[in-house]
């Protein structure tokens, strides 16, 4: 079965808790039980229509407070596909949580109020999923009840949209748009009798055929996660590299690259549990084992000889600041990337870009939830493999050496 | 089916897994790369036979390696018993059981009494203390995003202070497939490879895997009784009953299976693996609808992640 991670972002009030709760329950995702739950809270909220917010938010704190504060991960399915819908908030100072969200997605969606067309929070949004290079984007339009379901309000949005798109790096990126009312219903799983101008797909429609990962990766990229030795008499020579390829298909026969050593060998056979197969696409986790007897730790990341990158040991970057202390200049972090954490400092913070496209600043740090750009020197060689060509290792995450905590995240290009 | 030994045997063209096994997978090698103690948590359950099944997969053709360990509320189905020994011999597994009675008779926690008296909030006492004792650093579970509102904001690598606690506002962010395991002495880790897997999802799974589950999760007779709308097992003498609530002889399964005193049967004749599949695509109930300890209050199943509960 398919499975489509999709993140979604609005602004407070824009709607998104109600829409997730309408897809739930339009497509007869909502259990009884919860549903009798969202109507018992509803009534004693004292509303006359069901509160399907309430689906969502999770935790007590953010039950009192009435807002989404953090990650929450949510689940249903058609007979086509699994969704998992990352609901992150989108006020500027949840950047964090929609990075985050962006991270994992392949489809995204974005909430417009139509009665307040795209606004500041809306180029923030698009901002995030541009320099995430999420593949789909889908606007929705909505609130389209409360503006008597009129085109023209949202045709201005679709043409205010066209002077984001022009700014933006990830040219491959998919855009559509939908007007629907989250509260009736228009749109989201049903189509609308409201709408007759609007013959395109519903948001469900739009999501059941969206196919995802179409972009191609500059190459096949396997990062080794351990090395599996069985000590048994069956298997006494064997050692096998486990991993998870990325970006490309890797087969039995290719001439493959160990980074950062740089020694090479041939793929001897891919193996899944008790079966052996003649390639592997990216996406799959396997145990390749390799012609030649070289060494290979957890770290070390296998490529393709013919399509094996530069390395470096400066990275220019743009990072996403998560932790409470701000990046300055000089400090020490662990920078992961693929399975490899290598020590690593920032060696210059050239510039703090802002999220709603109006350019950039000069600053000398970084606080939570601020995007820059940075300069970051490197105690052992990395891939210098570029962010808009490959999104597994052209990431990298910075951890704290002292709280161990996720700090930053990066995308390498300058 | 000690599938462990048996030799790679038969060649496929290209391989193309289920998404979510293959992450599933991708976190165990995760957990055995970067901890030196892992563990995982075995109820006995269909989601931990699931991940013993995708661990012997991460690590083919070497053995599991980590140990299980069972927290025996001592109100277990004697089924998930006598189906945890058989599976753990059967794959060569080291297993560890700690007893929630041990700490009862010590008097570290005290037993609830009455009508809805259950043994699954003592499993924290319990599981805590055998984590320190074996010095575990990684515990991995087989909790569910989709199962309830509080685990939907889980991580997969969920880090833990000193006293097993949960921060839910100081959680790491968890970035594109970028697991960060460090931490320092005395911490540990929770992990969930099945975090993004729903109900039906393991349901489907078990169906195309095979994979053998209890007895008690398929249609059979059973003396039971009906309270609050649920229906509790009135065998065994593990379950409070009142003397007027009747017992009656039901075809009944389990539809998740935990501590006997919290975990009520439905009606079903579902016998079959497919059956059950069926059974659950169309059903209206959730899983944890049957849970009568997340039923407490609104906020049970976080209040009681907070203070160490898986």
């Amino acid at each position: 079965m398919d499975v489509l991670k999709i993140a979604t972002a609005g602004s407070v009030d824009d709607g998104k808790s109600t829409l997730i709760g309408r897809l739930l329950y339009d497509t007869k995702s909502l259990t009884t039980d919860k549903l009798e739950a969202i109507e018992k809270k509803s009534k004693a909220n004292g509303f006359d229509y069901l509160d399907f917010s309430l689906a969502t938010d999770g935790l007590v704190a953010e039950r009192e407070q009435g807002i989404t504060i953090d990650v929450a991960h949510i689940y249903f399915s058609t007979a086509k596909k699994s969704y998992i819908i990352a609901d992150t908030p989108g006020h500027v100072e949840y950047t964090r949580n929609m990075v985050t969200g962006a991270s994992t997605s392949q489809a995204s969606i974005i909430l417009v109020d139509a009665r307040k067309g795209v606004v500041e929070q809306t180029y923030r949004h698009f901002f995030i999923n541009d320099l995430l290079r999420v593949e789909d984007i889908v606007v929705a339009v909505n609130k389209m009840d409360l503006v008597d379901y009129n085109e023209e309000a949202f045709n201005k949005i679709v043409s205010d949209f066209g002077a984001l798109t022009q700014k933006q790096q990830f040219k491959a990126q998919r855009i559509t748009f939908v007007p629907i009312s989250a509260l009736k219903g228009d749109n989201v799983v049903n189509a609308s009798t409201e709408m007759p101008w609007y013959d395109g797909e519903t948001l469900l429609e739009h999501l059941e055929q969206l196919n995802p990962s179409q972009v191609e990766e500059v190459g096949a990229r396997f990062p080794v996660q351990t090395v599996i030795r069985p000590k048994q008499d069956q298997y006494h020579d064997f050692r096998g590299y486990a991993g998870k390829v990325s970006g490309g298909t890797l087969a039995v026969g290719d001439a493959v690259t160990v980074l950062p050593s740089g020694r090479s060998s041939v793929i001897k056979d891919i193996l899944f549990y008790n079966s052996s197969f003649t390639k592997v696409d990216a996406g799959n986790s396997c145990t390749i084992t390799l012609e030649d007897d070289v060494n290979v730790s957890r770290g070390d990341i296998l490529v393709k000889s013919a399509q094996a990158p530069s390395l470096t040991k400066e990275l220019q970057a743009t990072v996403c600041w998560m932790d409470n202390n701000a990046l300055v200049p000089g400090t020490k972090y662990l920078v992961q990337q693929g399975t490899a954490q290598i020590l690593g400092k920032v060696k210059s913070i050239n510039s703090i870009v802002h999220t709603d496209f109006s350019g950039v600043d000069a600053t000398d740090k970084l606080v939570l939830n601020d995007i820059g750009k940075v300069t970051i020197q490197l105690s052992k060689q990395v891939l210098n493999d570029q962010f808009l060509d490959n999104k597994q290792t052209g990431s990298f995450i910075l951890i704290d050496t002292q709280s161990h905590a996720t700090a930053g995240v990066g995308f390498i290009g300058s | 089916m000690d599938t462990t030994t048996q030799p790679i045997t038969d060649t496929k063209a290209t391989l193309a897994l289920n998404p979510l096994e293959s992450e599933a997978v991708y976190i165990f090698r995760e957990v055995v790369a970067q901890f030196d103690r892992p563990v995982l948590l075995f109820s006995g359950g269909k989601d931990s036979i699931t991940l013993v099944r995708l661990a012997q997969k991460a690590f083919f053709p070497a053995k599991i390696p980590f140990p299980l360990l069972h927290i025996d509320t001592g109100h277990n189905f004697p089924e998930t018993i006598a189906f945890r020994d058989k599976l753990v011999k059967e794959l060569g597994l080291e297993l560890i059981v700690r007893n929630v009675q041990d700490a009862i008779d010590e008097g570290r926690v005290t037993e609830e009494t009455g009508k809805y008296a259950s043994r699954n909030m003592l499993q924290t006492t319990t599981l805590l203390d055998a984590l320190e004792e074996f010095k575990f650093d990684a515990a991995i579970g087989g909790a569910r995003r989709d199962e309830e509102k509080a685990r939907a904001k889980e991580r997969i690598f969920s880090v833990r202070d000193d006293f097993g606690q949960w921060d839910e506002k100081n959680q790491r962010p968890e970035l594109f497939n970028f697991l960060n395991g460090n931490i320092d002495h005395g911490q540990n880790v929770r992990v969930f490879p099945i975090s993004n897997w729903t109900e039906l999802d393991v349901w489907s799974y078990i169906a195309s895997e095979k994979i053998e589950i209890p007895s008690i999760y398929f249609a059979h007779q059973r003396k039971t009784f009906l309270r609050d709308g649920m229906l509790w097992s009135a065998q065994d003498d593990v379950v409070f009953r009142a003397e007027d609530e009747e017992v009656v002889e039901r075809t009944v399964r389990f539809r998740t299976v935990g501590d006997m005193s919290c975990t009520a049967a439905v009606l079903s004749t579902a016998d079959t693996i497919e059956k059950v599949v069926g059974e659950i695509r169309t059903s209206t109930i959730s899983e944890r609808g049957a849970r009568i300890d997340d039923k407490r209050s609104e906020a049970a199943m976080e209040k009681r992640k907070q203070q160490g509960y898986f």
